[in-house]
């Protein structure tokens, strides 16, 4: 198998597999699971947090408002969590895994730590990556829930269903992130 | 057996990011730059050929169309991906590709994941103060599509045209662009 794909080969197959997805289960999406599994967390040190409730749609509420939206749907994830969207998400760790153990040229030490335009542009302090990695995942991360969904589920399977929710995601997306990446990116002379 | 489906889906999911590199933060900062529009081409040619084969799947009814979900159209859709892309940019990453990151060995999509747990959660407490605010004001009447899906339980905004004429413009539009992109500038 060839080390990377070309823009054909990627977009084909990814293309069959969010198709495949759709096709046997439901649209592909990421960005839930990051609820789910602060709700995991929160849920084992706050045992209120979760409760059985018949009169709910899903069989269980929260005592959070995000959590008891849509008939509870997020508590009962959260207080199952070998459910479809999990399971799926983890799962997504493990074809990363394989994709790099089965590569003959694997990701490098410096690229584990930051790409290389990051220490071209920006130098190569670790702790400096690491810090603005974690700013951008939070950033990101809340930006998808109020959006509802992120690339994959707004973009990718948004925009292949012709949801307008997909094309206005996309809209926003781009619309800050290329002046920003142009803008943080600049050489420094 | 949804769970074995998520297993199989999901890792196939994360094996394909990986391998057509929208794992590598490098790819991605690189895109939004526009000095390499490798994935740029690769996602805009996925969504056109999924689009398509989908739209044939409903065309000749081979498809449950329970299966279909469309989200709802609002004003923090537009907000909320302003945002998101100011994380993208500086990060490199999205939700699914620093989780497929982690699992090819790479530190920063770890920190991203830690600071995107703190944002979901971020989210998660303020919910409950937004939600009646004019950020979750539907827009178009919400839960819309350009061609039609679902009639009975999605509206479309073109609707006198079959949806495989609209939705195949759509995807071929989208496949063409991403044959004529330019693979990569010379100067990154």
């Amino acid at each position: 198998m060839k080390e990377k794909w070309n823009w054909f080969t990627g977009g084909l197959v990814l293309g069959l597999v969010f198709l495949a997805a759709i096709w046997l289960v439901k649209p592909i999406g990421a960005s839930t699971q990051f609820v789910i599994l602060d709700g995991i967390v929160w849920n084992l040190l706050d045992s209120q947090l979760i409760s059985e409730d018949g009169a709910a749609k899903s069989g269980f509420s929260s005592t959070n408002a995000y959590l008891n939206k849509s008939g509870g749907k997020y508590a009962k994830h959260v207080q199952n969590p070998l459910n479809y969207g999990f399971v799926f998400v983890l799962s997504m760790i493990l074809g990363g895994f394989i994709s790099n153990a089965i590569a003959r040229k694997k990701v490098s030490a410096q690229a584990k730590i930051s790409p290389a335009v990051w220490v071209d542009k920006l130098g190569k302090s670790a702790s400096k990556r690491y810090l603005y990695a974690f700013a951008g995942g939070f950033l990101v991360l809340f930006g998808a829930r109020l959006a509802g969904g992120c690339t994959s589920g707004h973009m990718m399977s948004g925009m292949m269903q012709s949801s307008l929710s997909g094309f206005l995601f996309a809209a926003g997306v781009f619309a800050t992130a290329i002046p920003v990446a142009i803008l943080f990116f600049k050489p420094k002379n | 057996m949804n769970i074995i489906l998520a297993i199989i889906l999901g890792t196939a999911f994360g094996f394909v990011l990986d391998k057509s590199g929208a794992s590598d933060p490098q790819k991605i900062i690189n895109m939004l730059r526009l000095k390499d529009l490798h994935l740029m081409k690769v996602i805009l040619f996925a969504i056109g050929l999924s689009s398509l084969l989908l739209f044939f799947l409903l065309l000749f009814e081979l498809i449950d169309l329970g299966h279909i979900g469309v989200k709802t159209a609002y004003w923090g859709v537009i907000v909320g991906g302003l945002i998101f892309g100011i994380g993208f940019a500086i990060g490199g990453y999205c939700p699914g590709t620093c989780v497929v990151g982690a699992g090819s060995g790479r530190k920063d999509a770890l920190f991203f994941i830690l600071g995107g747990l703190l944002g979901a959660l971020a989210f998660t407490f303020i919910y409950g103060s937004i939600k009646s605010s004019a950020l979750f004001d539907k827009i178009a009447g919400g839960k819309v599509t350009i061609a039609l899906t679902n009639p009975e339980k999605y509206p479309a905004l073109i609707d006198g045209v079959p949806a495989i004429i609209v939705a195949g413009a759509i995807a071929v539009a989208f496949m063409a662009i991403a044959y004529y992109l330019p693979n990569k500038s010379e100067e990154v």
